[in-house]
């Protein structure tokens, strides 16, 4: 979503990004000229006219669980994106009996919050665990 | 003479002359209920209707028709700089 009109977006996916991706962009991409979404997501720079990058992770019930707002000169780690969607998705199917840690990824250790774990990560979570 | 501009990753914009100032004072402190409408985690997302380029076509997408799915809402300056 930016505050470009449609047309725009349509000339730019036509001219530039489907030389980029194969075909053409696989999502909407979304007009708010104005800036009136962006405003109520608080990433609309109104001094300069534009919104920020703002990356939202909306859950199944509309229920946001996280963002991440950078300046414009810094691009995302879209890595790091589908690695938290792939940890909440995983939190949500195990209905909030898993956790997981820092560094998590797919296949590496979950937690499971319970009393006796209190006190206990250490004996089964190591800081290299945090780094790949 | 104009001025050649700085090229940025930001949308270039003009404005008015000389009023940056003044303006500036006159901005009114966020009041509490702005504040508490801000996004949190944990809290619902604003729903809200948009139109927008997809497959070929000029749609209205609206946030509330994804319930059910996931979804990841990007925002970004511009089009023709990098996301």
């Amino acid at each position: 979503m930016s505050i470009d009109s449609v047309f725009v977006h349509k000339m730019w996916n036509d001219n530039e990004l489907s030389k980029m991706v194969k075909g053409r962009v696989p999502f909407p991409m979304l007009s708010d000229a104005g800036g009136k979404v962006g405003k109520a997501f608080g990433v609309f720079d109104e001094d300069a006219g534009v919104e920020t990058r703002g990356r939202f992770i909306i859950d199944p019930e509309g229920v946001v669980q996280g963002y991440e707002v950078l300046t414009p000169p810094v691009g995302r780690n879209v890595q790091e994106t589908i690695r938290q969607v792939q940890a909440f998705q995983l939190v949500r199917g195990s209905k909030g009996k898993e956790a997981t840690p820092s560094g998590w990824k797919p296949g590496k250790l979950t937690l499971k919050p319970r009393p006796d774990l209190v006190g206990k990560v250490w004996e089964v979570w190591k800081t290299e665990m945090a780094f790949d | 003479m104009p001025e050649e501009m700085k090229i940025g990753c930001a949308r270039p914009t003009g404005g008015l002359v000389g009023e940056g100032v003044e303006k500036e004072k006159e901005k009114p402190i966020a009041s509490i209920e702005e504040v508490s409408a801000m996004i949190q985690v944990g809290k619902k997302a604003p729903d809200f209707a948009a139109p927008a380029y997809y497959k070929g076509g000029f749609v209205s997408v609206k946030l509330s028709e994804y319930l059910g799915k996931w979804v990841l809402l990007c925002f970004y300056p511009g089009d023709f700089t990098f996301v």
